[in-house]
């Protein structure tokens, strides 16, 4: 193939050699490459560019000053603590239900595993409005909160449930196939010999999930910072107090201050890119440690 | 004998101990954090009577708003389809430069926050963004506009689909293209009639997935919508506006619908795809 008009890839290499026929004609391969690259670039990539380009927009003073805000450091103290409190959670959530999940057979498994997939197809903003509707005035926990002077809705705990609510399928997705997947004989082995179920756990489990573990608990964090629907209908957007990361995006965003509304949300779309780098890292490094049914 | 009512196990006998008290936890939790709360959602909405639901639900804003929903979400879902199949095909038939980085970008829309996402989207978007300025001379709006709902929920669909596509094309037998190849076939025959019919249950589901996520997709699609009654007014936004006026009730009415709409379309797809398996296998 001459180098002048090659295309800039071929086409995968083991069916390239043997499998002619596979072979889309040369228009096709440059349409579909350049039309996937494009769609990416366009609905993916620019995105992102313009938070950065949007961020710098007036220099890096001004992007410094939007961080150092109190506002925003409120923000991103309250984001903290809120994934500080639901990623461990969901975490011992996802272990407890894989082991009883991946490692036993009863009766109406797929029931309970469909259920757990279930904040899954709620929209963010019913996952937010369900604890409106338990702890909030006019709810039905509302009046006897009020009278004992505790607060849900509207202060950390409303946002800490509703981000447990949106988060709590990653880890138990990711360790539910793959506890599955490796069975119960090295457990059973170590029944065997003698051993507890907390010294099973430890022994042999845990080292068996490490990664897919890490995996789950590193999606489940990307989300529970970046949950905004849920949390925004339970935190009532009181500054300083109860706002999050992505809620301040908002705010500022609505107040037209670009520069700050972009320069917060780059922390998130930063947070994202390192997500997704670790992910790549931990899918191509160990990937026949994590669940079997990925690629 | 009493052995034979006991021949269906509630549990497969297991040596390995702690079944109880972990399916115990998993259960108490789930229904702490997910059961009640959602029972909740539905006991307030049976709170009213069935024609006060239906005056609700028949108001002129609420149903403009599902209309809106729905009709940007299915087109969103199409589009990730075809350009999900595209993606996924380039991914799995093609080997080039930097092929693993795209690979890693698919799934930025999972990873990125929903309200960057829509303040990034608008900004591009808008008649004065790199992208909104090409079309605005047209007179064409994208942001503040229904197309700008459909851009967003493209953005969130599209990982959907070809993270359920790539896995099939993997796996598919290159024999069966070969084998048409060599009747004679051409290429854009084999892929009609042999790649793409294998595809399909995937491409269903992928379209399904794409579909759920955007009826109930809020943080990226406000910041571009615009948000005017009756004309960019998505469903969660408008079950966040009943919200912010008290009107718990008609908050959980809309919520209700819209979720059992979603589901009852979840569970048509599921069927329809569960058929298409059956005809498949033969």
């Amino acid at each position: 193939m001459s180098a002048a008009n090659a295309p800039p890839f071929e086409a995968n290499t083991e069916m390239r050699r043997d499998r002619p026929a596979l072979r889309d004609p040369r228009w096709a391969r440059w349409a579909i490459f350049i039309f996937g690259i494009g769609f990416l670039t366009l609905f993916v990539v620019l995105p992102v560019v313009t938070v950065g380009i949007e961020a710098f927009r007036k220099g890096v003073p001004a992007y410094l000053d939007a961080l150092s805000q109190p506002d925003t450091i409120s923000a991103i103290d309250m984001t903290l603590s809120v994934a500080a409190i639901a990623v461990p959670l969901n975490c011992i959530f996802g272990v407890a239900a894989a082991w009883a999940l991946g490692k036993f057979d009863f009766r109406g498994k797929t029931v309970v595993m469909s259920l757990i997939d279930l904040p899954f197809s709620v929209s963010p903003v019913i996952s937010g409005m369900v604890f409106l509707l338990l702890f909030g005035l006019q709810g039905w926990f509302g009046g006897w909160l009020r009278d004992h002077h505790l607060k849900i809705v509207f202060a950390l705990p409303g946002l800490v449930l509703a981000t447990m609510f949106v988060t709590l399928p990653f880890v138990a997705r990711e360790l539910i196939p793959l506890m599955q997947e490796q069975g119960t004989d090295e457990e059973e082995a170590a029944r065997m010999l003698g051993a507890g179920g907390w010294r099973i756990f430890f022994s042999i489990t845990l080292p068996n999930i490490k990664w897919a573990l890490l995996y789950g608990v590193l999606l489940c964090n990307a989300r529970a910072m970046g949950e905004f629907g849920a949390v925004s209908v339970v935190s009532g957007h009181i500054r300083g107090l109860t706002n999050t990361l992505p809620l301040q995006v908002d705010i500022l965003y609505n107040e037209y201050n670009m520069v700050a509304a972009f320069s917060v949300a780059s922390l998130l779309a930063g947070l994202a890119l390192v997500t997704l780098i670790v992910k790549s890292f931990l899918e191509w490094r160990y990937a026949d440690q994590l669940a079997l049914t990925r690629r | 004998m009493t052995a034979a009512i006991f021949s269906t196990p509630m549990r497969r006998w297991s040596i390995l101990p702690g079944f109880g008290p972990a399916l115990g936890f998993t259960l108490t939790y789930l229904s702490l954090i997910v059961l009640i709360p959602l029972s909740a959602l539905f006991l307030k909405a049976s709170e009213m009577d069935l024609s006060a639901v239906w005056r609700i639900l028949s108001n002129p804003r609420v149903l403009a708003a599902f209309r809106l929903t729905f009709a940007a979400s299915a087109i969103a879902a199409a589009v990730n389809c075809g350009a999900g199949l595209v993606i996924a095909w380039l991914l799995v038939r093609y080997r080039f430069w930097g092929r693993r980085v795209v690979d890693a970008l698919v799934d930025l829309p999972f990873a990125l926050p929903t309200a960057v996402a829509g303040v990034a989207l608008s900004a591009l978007m808008a008649k004065n963004g790199w992208i909104g300025s090409l079309f605005a001379p047209f007179g064409i709006a994208i942001a503040y506009a229904p197309p700008g709902i459909a851009v967003a929920l493209i953005f969130v669909g599209l990982p959907f689909v070809v993270r359920t596509v790539q896995p099939v094309l993997q796996d598919f037998e290159p024999e069966l293209e070969e084998a048409a190849a060599t009747l004679g076939a051409d290429r854009w025959q084999t892929f009609l009639k042999i790649t793409l019919p294998a595809l399909t249950p995937a491409l269903l589901t992928g379209f399904a997935l794409a579909f759920a996520r955007a009826i109930g997709e809020y943080g990226s699609v406000i910041f571009i919508a615009g948000n005017r009654p009756g004309f960019t007014e998505i469903v969660p936004l408008l079950i966040v506006i009943k919200l912010e006026e008290f009107d718990y009730r008609g908050a959980s009415v809309i919520a209700v619908a819209s979720l059992l709409i979603s589901f009852a379309l979840l569970l048509l797809i599921n069927l329809l795809q569960r058929r298409l398996g059956a005809h498949e296998r033969g």
